[in-house]
């Protein structure tokens, strides 16, 4: 089955925040209606956003990480927030694993928030509707769109590529790659929700340079230039042989 | 988790309407075991109808709490695995069953139909009223898995939870009950009165023991794995927006800690320990503006606890919201 997911590279997030405003720009004039936002240039402004950029520091002054962590709906395999819906109105879709909301079911209980650990949720404060994270349901499927823009817009957004979208039970897609070779991970494992959605993990990028590669070993009287042709049936090093 | 003044009324009503209800039902069951004088119908009447009310209030809390109440039907559909949508339907049956077996005994439908083991002569009222008690334990049940079945509040997940629901909603029916029989002057109050008392001790050791297992709690998940860092020591810069969101309107409860260690004080005198020294004082002689004052002493008690009950509930998203910038 396929179960279509985001991986998301911590490494490489650099915390611009272009995914959200390109979640809520696409999401706000879609046909399921705007996100709505209250107070957006007032003290306290507030408002529904299915995605998020979160910042953590990780250490201790002055060896710290800066940590930019994109958070939305994880779509879980095994979504806590379907079973308790008592509409409904919250459900996983067979054919693409995605957790969708039904707008016009949900009757705005908040029960399925609270059943969400990871706070993926949020009500729309003037729909009175719960909202989530669609994977932009409405354009990767879209046959308008050409087929390299079928993808959700905070990918597209992305600067770094730190978002990768595919399927993630086809062990051949690139997020499974990803995930299988750069040690991606789920949220809360503990709670057995089995998200699709995975991240990978901050790696330190270092060059590594040996004293050796600094002074050639192979020179200890430090003359540059070229060296004296050796014969051909002399054994012969690397940067030495001219044939 | 923020305590929503319409979730408050409405378990609390309801609890008190299905203690009303099992009180009555339990006189009339030892009436006619002859254990008790059979009060007048009336009494019943008058009983059930008052845990209607309290019902119907509390059915008409829960729509405060919906964004779309007028969508509120589609609740019903998804029994097989929602506590909720079987809450939903539970509700409007049990009313039904205590509307009914209230009407029978309106109606003076008390001509025994047969008699069990010789002792126990069953009326059509018995009938309905056992009917709507399997169906008053079954709501308490849904009233309480609905906590207890999010595994990660782990300050809920604990089968105390339903069985606190269960005690807690049937003392204080039992209070009202008492207060109820005392001032219509019928023989039972006493009877009443004593067990109110004891579900009252009851519920004070089982409430008790969520109090002291919340307390011992450790909570599964951490800011490591929230973000999946293994370092101990990660801190919270901002949160994705500079005002406040869903997120952090709906899992805190806005208040001081400190406040929430004094509600629990609060709550173990007003709705437990209080209520049992006003019903006993009733029924030594204080009448029943002492029992009514019991009651209502310990419907407050227990509004203060039910505001405890979510805002000691520690959700794990709040660990991604711990800090705005």
């Amino acid at each position: 089955m396929t179960q279509l997911a985001l991986v998301i590279d911590l490494n490489v997030c650099v915390g611009c925040h272009a995914c959200v405003t390109s979640c809520k720009e696409w999401n706000t004039s879609g046909q399921a209606g705007y996100l709505s936002d209250d107070n957006p240039y007032g003290a306290d402004p507030t408002g529904c956003f299915f995605n998020r950029v979160q910042t953590f520091e990780v250490g201790e002054y002055p060896k710290t990480q800066t940590v930019h962590f994109p958070k939305s709906c994880l779509h879980c395999e095994d979504p806590p927030c379907v079973p308790v819906c008592p509409t409904g109105a919250s459900h996983k879709r067979a054919e693409d694993g995605i957790v969708l909301v039904d707008y016009d079911k949900c009757i705005g209980c908040k029960y399925c928030s609270w059943a969400c650990p990871y706070g993926a949720r949020e009500l729309d404060e003037h729909q009175k509707v719960m909202k989530k994270c669609t994977l932009c349901v409405d354009r990767i499927y879209d046959q308008s769109l050409p087929p390299d823009r079928r993808k959700p817009a905070c990918v597209l957004a992305c600067p770094t590529n730190a978002r990768l979208f595919g399927d993630v039970h086809d062990p051949d897609s690139e997020v499974s790659l990803a995930i299988r070779e750069e040690g991606g991970y789920q949220l809360m494992p503990e709670w057995g929700t089995n998200p699709a959605n995975h991240y990978l993990p901050r790696r330190r990028t270092e060059m590594r340079i040996r004293e050796e590669e600094l002074v050639r070993a192979d020179n200890p009287l430090k003359v540059d230039g070229k060296l004296p042709k050796p014969r051909l049936s002399e054994p012969s090093l690397d940067d030495v042989t001219s044939w | 988790m923020h305590p929503a003044l319409s979730v408050l009324f409405l378990t609390t009503l309801i609890g008190a309407g299905q203690g009303l209800f099992l009180a009555l039902f339990t006189v009339d069951v030892y009436a006619a075991l002859a254990l008790l004088p059979h009060p007048q119908d009336s009494f019943y009447a008058g009983g059930n109808a008052l845990a209607l009310v309290l019902l119907g209030l509390g059915l008409v809390a829960s729509f405060f709490h919906l964004g779309h109440p007028e969508r509120g039907w589609r609740a019903i559909a998804r029994w097989r695995t929602s506590w909720l949508s079987r809450e939903v339907i539970v509700l409007p049956a049990f009313m039904g069953a205590v509307f009914a077996y209230g009407a029978g005994h309106y109606l003076g439908m008390t001509t025994p139909l047969f008699t069990l083991g010789g002792v126990l002569s069953v009326d059509p009222t018995l009938l309905v009223g056992a009917l709507a008690m399997v169906l008053c334990f079954i709501l308490f049940l849904c009233t309480g898995m609905i906590y207890a079945c999010i595994k990660f509040l782990q300050e809920w997940a604990t089968p105390l939870t339903p069985i606190n629901f269960l005690l807690l909603g049937s003392a204080s029916g039992f209070t009202l009950a008492a207060a109820y029989a005392a001032a219509g002057g019928t023989p039972v109050a006493g009877f009443l009165g004593g067990w109110a008392i004891v579900l009252t001790l009851f519920g004070l050791a089982t409430r008790g023991a969520s109090l002291i297992r919340n307390a011992r709690l450790k909570h599964k998940s951490s800011l490591q794995t929230a973000i999946g860092v293994r370092h101990p020591r990660i801190a919270q810069k901002a949160q994705g927006a500079m005002g406040g969101s869903f997120n952090t309107r709906e899992f805190f409860h806005g208040s001081p800690e400190r406040r929430v260690a004094q509600t629990q004080w609060a709550f173990v005198v007003l709705a437990f320990l209080a209520p049992a020294g006003l019903l006993a004082a009733g029924l030594a002689g204080g009448g029943a503006v002492l029992l009514a004052v019991a009651f209502l002493v310990q419907y407050l008690g227990l509004m203060v606890e039910r505001w405890h009950f979510f805002a000691q509930a520690r959700h794990p998203q709040n660990l991604y919201y711990q800090a705005v910038a």
